[in-house]
């Protein structure tokens, strides 16, 4: 009891005094919202149950401490048990159906609250899962093709988002703590997630099931933003890529779109048009680097595009062997790519 | 009887025990007929239930350790941010040896040594049912327990995680041998714990005391009942999940693979419908060691027996209705949810009405607060808020958010240590005196107890934070500035704690072992048949086969211990009764010591391990072993031992 | 402390063997048929899980097994209960000159089931690693085949054995009983996978 009062002043402080950018305890969508009210009617319930048990238990060995008998049973003589304990059974046990049933009612109700949220989404987007990054696709209307990017999503804040999820190899699972609870993306099946961010904000997501070496570099920015920011976003989103300026740039840009990137990358208005890694059109507006891994600046994407094996050992991404100037080129290159 | 062999009866010719024959020199005849060879091969051919589940809890207390120690590395790893310590490969690699090791190397071989080793004694036979499957049993577990860890040495240890989901396991992304050496391990032990399955049921069914009805059962007795039945309605599900996994993995079928209309699932319900399971048969082991000590050292019979039985009962039954909980997250139908939600929430029931009936006792009884007594109070608080963890994760949109992190950590190892491993401890305590001759130090007991308790609740209870603040399980690292710098730290320090305070109880068996003070029969003053028996027992168990009226004979001998008596002692003779009501039925004679299940093992051995590099092998491999099994099989006396028929 | 013993009850007249249920055993017996049946419950459960994911079963490009072999298979493995139960009777009856007999009679029938079951697999129409319904078609039958075989052998060991003086000891004859039992169970289990092999794949096309 002593504990469960600790943990709960130990968990406000902790949580009070650092990032929420990736946190269950948010509550900043509709879904973990509910979680919130859902999560703490259970401990509730929970840490009545605990004292009740424990404070009993301490109670029974604390009034057993004055000898009584020496034997309960001896010599084939039995005592009758404490009458008092017949009518507590089945009072324990009366309490123990009351607490589970609603419990239970408690959750079906939040299941049902969080399914009527799926019911008309006003965008949809397609996740699907690569070992270890994200494709991300937002469906356009009134066209056929699909907004490329990857490792991020924005959202408008207030609008319903359907999320449908894919997988190319094996089996992921999106995670978004501050807006929903996590699905798994399960190659030759199709799920979907429903989101309905109610507060503006940047968050992170994370690849919740185990996915091979790098599920632990698998992450996702989400940013929420007003529905004018999100308009801007996507309209930049949906221009072919910037042009290079200057001869740096532009021996990036030769080297990016003649040499191996290309086979993996696509770069749109480009004739870098691989699949196989994330689509770097916008890259450099994005505010990490491979999935999370490290932080947008510099130094991190030069250090990834020399050798991306050091910073993500194990990722998909081979190290090429460049020179430092080519290395320099196509980092000023890929900074341009906003 | 028609045929022509009707021996005539040399009467008393035979020497059966009783009246003429008791005392010292009956205990000679049966010690020589009970005997094990005496060397090493002697040592190999030995079927004695109580050396076997020796071996098994030895060995399975040697993988805790290695298991414990992989856990320390993960949590010095794990102790500070973007940690440099261990490399992906290698911290995957851990993870999967710990948890692996941990649930078919320690958690359920611990329990089912102890079984093996109690359950003859308490319900007062001279041996197990099936010595020789025993036997081979042990032998199956060591060489799937060798294979996986001689492999991690060897640097092709596996590393898709404890319930290794395809198609991460499967032929295209898991190359190598690392999954098929995690399966075929799973082979082995699942052989190994089903054959001690059906020879413990059947134990238990067939050769009770006279007089101990299932009413009288102790309680350690009816939950070894209880999960025999469930480790033979579970495993067949793991060793055919596994079997399909080598299958895609060697032959190239296509169970698991999407792109041949194969499903990944298909592997998740396969291994949950016996994962879930597997949990309670850690679990209910736990609780009949709770509930012997708790009336042990409380001087009361548990009360409401009854209520105890139907709940080991229910809590079995239920299990086999929860395994989609484990899949809440695969976007399975909302409605089927409901249902597993609603069932495995329902499963606190019996659970609670147990914790109730243990406290009850307390309540009427009259406590003792020796080392057995304080890790059934370590028990309650730690394992109930495990259990509500539990009931928190059952529900569906609760479970959304933390399943996969290190709330469900927390969770798992409440239960696992607080609910399974601190029984444990308490029973290794409460139980050396019979499998040694020797107690163990109080003191050290009392200081290891205590270190463990706070270590532990150090080392878990902040992973209930740090999965709440965003935490997936299974990361070699974690990103800095989340707010998960301070709970980490602290479980990697709890966790230190822990292992000091494990070490410091394997030392308190090793030193006790030498030198602890000796036991009497009953040290304790406790109540069931196994503390009839001398303290160590011999091999045969007891010199009289008793009789029992009540369900703590001991405490209701009075002046009388009536015994049966008329069994061979040239032979080795048990007594089987009837199923229900325990009368006497007939006599069966029980094998002698025997090198072919420990053969039997090394060619089933040879050939698992060969087929993981040619399906070939399966077929050349048979070739051995159905020699050994037939050799385990054939009668070695020439011509069959004469039973005299008495008329 | 234990008092000194009363003796009461003397066992000495209970007899050393018996049949079913009063003999470990026929408990060990059945605690593996329990196994297995699991087992084979567990894949028929993934055969219909698999069958779920097709719209058509057999799925289009393969043609359902052919059904000669499969119910030749079927019709000897019924009719071999006959001597089965024959056997299992002489046992009972303590008649080891019959049981002698008719061993090799079920040896043979066994024989012959495993060749015609070679035919069997020669007429499914799919191989293993086709897709997942090869695959698990193959499964069932495999799982029944190694039942076939294993049961096949033992009778062979325990018909060697019960030729030799050891043949005498009822205890062999409580073997003998149970391994009839045990082949209850692998025809018993027989009859739903010959469904599922055979007719099912026919039924939903
Ligand atoms: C000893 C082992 C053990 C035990 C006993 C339990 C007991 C329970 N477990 Fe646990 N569980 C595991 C071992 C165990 N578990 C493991 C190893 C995993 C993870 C596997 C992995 O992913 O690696 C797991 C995972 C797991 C999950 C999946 C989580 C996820 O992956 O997202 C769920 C979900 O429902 C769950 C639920 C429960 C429930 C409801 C109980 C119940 O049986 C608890 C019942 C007990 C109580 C509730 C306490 C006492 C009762 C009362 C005080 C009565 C009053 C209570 C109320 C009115 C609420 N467990
Ligand atoms: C009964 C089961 C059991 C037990 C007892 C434990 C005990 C411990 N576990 Fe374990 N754990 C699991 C079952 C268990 N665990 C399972 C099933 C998983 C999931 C795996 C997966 O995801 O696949 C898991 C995962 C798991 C993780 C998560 C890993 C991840 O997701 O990345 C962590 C992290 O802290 C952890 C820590 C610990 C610690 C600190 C202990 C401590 O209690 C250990 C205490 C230490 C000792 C007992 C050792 C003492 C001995 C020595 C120090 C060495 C001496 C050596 C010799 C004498 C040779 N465990
Ligand atoms: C064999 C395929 C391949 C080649 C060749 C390749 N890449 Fe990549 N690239 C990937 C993959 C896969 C990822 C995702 C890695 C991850 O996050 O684990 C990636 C990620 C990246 C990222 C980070 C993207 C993001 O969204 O964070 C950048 C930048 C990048 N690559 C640049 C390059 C450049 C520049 C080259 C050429 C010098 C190149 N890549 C060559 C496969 C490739
Ligand atoms: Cu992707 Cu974990
Ligand atoms: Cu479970």
């Amino acid at each position: 009891m002593i504990r469960r009062g600790a943990f709960l002043a130990g968990a406000a402080a902790v949580l009070s005094g650092c990032n929420r950018y990736q946190t269950s305890l948010g509550g900043e969508a509709a879904e973990s919202a509910n979680f919130l009210r859902l999560f703490w009617t259970f401990m509730a319930v929970c840490t009545l149950m605990y004292v009740l048990l424990v404070g009993g238990m301490l109670i029974a060995l604390w009034r057993s401490r004055k000898a009584r008998e020496a034997l309960v049973v001896e010599n084939g003589r039995h005592h009758a048990s404490a009458p008092i304990l017949r009518p507590l059974l089945i009072g324990w046990a009366a309490l123990i159906l009351v607490g589970l049933s609603a419990l239970a009612i408690a959750s079906f109700v939040t299941d049902r609250s969080n399914a009527a949220n799926a019911s008309h989404p006003k965008l949809v987007v397609t996740v699907t899962a690569n070992q270890w990054w994200w494709d991300v696709q937002y469906s356009l209307q009134g066209t056929t093709t699909a907004l490329r990017t990857a490792n991020e999503l924005h959202l408008p804040v207030g609008v319903p988002a359907e999320v449908i999820l894919e997988s190319n190899d094996v089996i992921h699972s999106l995670w978004i703590p501050n807006l929903a609870g996590k699905q798994d993306l399960i190659p030759g099946r199709v799920n979907d997630l429903q989101l309905w961010p109610k507060k503006t904000g940047l968050y992170r997501g994370q690849c919740a099931e185990f996915c091979g070496l790098q599920h632990a570099h698998m992450a996702l920015d989400v940013t929420v933003e007003s529905k004018t920011d999100f308009a801007r976003w996507l309209t930049a989103q949906k221009r072919p890529a910037f042009a290079p300026q200057g001869p740096v740039e532009t021996a990036g840009y030769r080297y990016v779109t003649s040499r191996a990137c290309a086979s993996c990358h696509t770069v749109s208005g480009t004739q870098a048009g691989g699949t196989v890694g994330p689509d770097l059109t916008h890259f450099a507006s994005r505010r990490s680097i491979a999935a999370g891994t490290r932080p947008m600046d510099r130094g991190n994407l030069t250090a990834w595009v020399a050798d991306p094996q050091g910073l993500k050992p194990g990722t998909n991404m081979p190290k090429i062997p460049m020179r430092r100037d080519e290395v320099r080129a196509v980092v000023a290159y890929l900074e341009r790519l906003k | 009887m028609s045929s022509a062999q009707k021996p005539k009866p040399p009467a008393e010719k035979i020497a059966r025990d009783g009246p003429k024959l008791t005392g010292a020199k009956l205990e000679a005849r049966l010690a020589e007929t009970w005997r094990t060879p005496p060397g090493f091969i002697g040592w190999l051919s030995s079927v004695d239930h109580k050396d076997i589940g020796r071996r098994y809890i030895v060995t399975a207390l040697t993988f805790l350790a290695l298991a414990g120690a992989l856990a320390i590395a993960m949590r010095l790893q794990l102790a500070r941010p973007e940690s440099r310590l261990i490399s992906a490969q290698r911290y995957n690699e851990i993870f999967t040896m710990h948890g692996t090791t941990m649930m078919f190397l320690f958690a359920v071989p611990v329990m089912q040594g102890m079984q093996l080793y109690l359950t003859p004694l308490m319900i007062g036979t001279r041996a197990i049912s099936f010595p020789r499957l025993c036997a081979f049993s042990y032998w199956m577990y060591l060489a799937g327990g060798l294979l996986l860890w001689v492999a991690f040495v060897m640097n092709i240890g596996p590393d898709i995680g404890w319930f290794a989901y395809p198609p991460l396991s499967g032929p295209q992304y898991g190359i190598g041998k690392r999954t098929d050496i995690w399966a075929q391990m799973v082979t082995f032990t699942e052989v190994a714990a089903l054959a001690l399955a059906v020879t413990l049921t059947a134990t238990i069914l067939k050769q009770r005391a006279p007089g101990m009805t299932l009413a009288r059962m102790p309680l350690f007795v009816w939950s070894t009942l209880v999960v025999s039945l469930m480790v033979i309605f579970s495993m067949p599900s793991v060793a055919l999940a596994s079997s399909l996994l080598l299958s895609d993995r060697l032959v190239g079928t296509q169970f698991y693979n999407p792109a041949e209309r194969g499903d990944a699932l298909l592997w998740q319900h396969l291994f949950w419908f016996f994962g879930h399971p597997e949990v309670y048969i850690i679990f209910l082991p736990a609780t009949g060691f709770i509930s012997e000590i708790v009336a042990t050292f409380t001087r009361r019979p548990i009360f409401a027996y009854p209520i105890v039985v139907l709940s080991l009962v229910g809590t079995g039954i239920l299990a086999f209705g929860l395994w989609v909980h484990h899949m809440f997250a695969t976007g399975l139908p909302r409605v089927g949810y409901s249902f597993f939600t609603s069932a495995s929430m329902s499963v606190s029931i019996p659970t609670g009405l147990q914790l109730f009936c243990w406290i009850a006792t307390m309540w009427d009884g009259r406590p003792q607060f020796r080392v057995p007594m304080l890790y059934v109070i370590g028990f309650v608080i730690t394992f109930v808020i495990g259990g509500l963890s539990g009931v928190i994760i059952a529900a569906v949109p609760l479970d959304l958010q933390v399943h996969d992190t290190y709330f469900i950590v927390a969770h798992f190892h409440y239960v696992l240590i607080g609910g399974a491993v601190f029984p444990l401890l308490g029973a290794i305590t409460y139980w050396f005196p019979k499998m040694t001759g020797r107690m163990m130090s109080e003191t050290l007991g009392k200081i290891s107890f205590w270190m463990i308790f706070l270590g532990f609740q150090l080392a878990f209870f902040p992973m209930h934070i740090s999965g709440l603040m965003g935490m997936p399980r299974r990361v070699y690292t974690y990103p800095a500035g989340m707010g998960l710098e301070l709970p980490n730290l602290l479980s990697s320090i709890g966790s230190l704690v822990v292992a000091t305070a494990v070490l410091l109880f394997v030392a308190n068996m090793l030193l006790s072992m030498r030198r602890g003070q000796v036991a009497e029969p009953n040290p304790w003053q406790a109540g069931t048949l196994e503390w009839a028996a001398a303290s160590p027992p011999p091999a045969y168990n007891f010199a009289h086969i008793p009789v029992v009226g009540s369900r703590t004979p001991l405490w209701d001998a009075g002046e009388r211990w009536p015994v049966v008596h008329g069994l061979r002692v040239d032979d080795r003779e048990l007594v089987l009764t009837t199923i229900i009501t325990a009368g006497p039925d007939t006599r069966e004679p029980s094998a002698e010591p025997s090198p072919w299940p420990l053969i039997s093992a090394g060619a089933v051995t040879v050939m698992f391990v060969s087929s993981m590099f040619s399906p070939w092998a399966v077929a050349f491999g048979t070739i051995p072993v159905v020699i050994a099994l037939t050799a385990w099989f054939w009668p070695k006396s020439p011509t069959p031992s004469k039973e005299p028929v008495i008329e | 402390m234990i008092p000194k013993p009363t003796f009461e009850d003397d066992l000495s007249g209970l007899p050393t063997h018996a049949f079913g249920p009063r003999s470990l055993t026929w408990w060990g017996i059945i605690g593996f048929m329990v196994i297995e049946g699991t087992a084979f419950a567990l894949t028929i459960a993934a055969y219909f899980f698999v069958m779920a994911q097709e719209r058509q079963w057999a799925p289009g490009q393969w043609q359902p097994p052919g059904l000669i072999a499969g119910t030749l298979f079927t019709i000897i493995l019924l009719l071999s209960e006959i001597p089965n139960t024959m056997v299992k009777k002489a046992a009972e009856a303590y008649d080891v000159a019959k049981v002698r007999s008719l061993m090799p009679v079920m040896v043979a029938i066994g024989l012959l089931l495993l060749i015609i079951r070679g035919f069997e697999f020669n007429s499914l129409h799919v191989m293993w690693f086709d897709s997942a319904y090869g695959s698990i078609i193959w499964a069932l039958l495999v799982l029944h085949t190694t039942h076939i075989g294993t049961d096949w052998f033992d009778t062979i060991v325990l018909w060697r054995l019960m030729r030799t003086p050891h043949g005498e000891s009822p205890r062999r004859l409580v073997d003998t009983d149970e391994n009839a039992l045990y082949w209850r169970f692998v025809w018993l289990s027989w009859i739903p996978i010959y469904l599922l092999i055979y007719w099912v794949p026919r039924m939903f096309r």
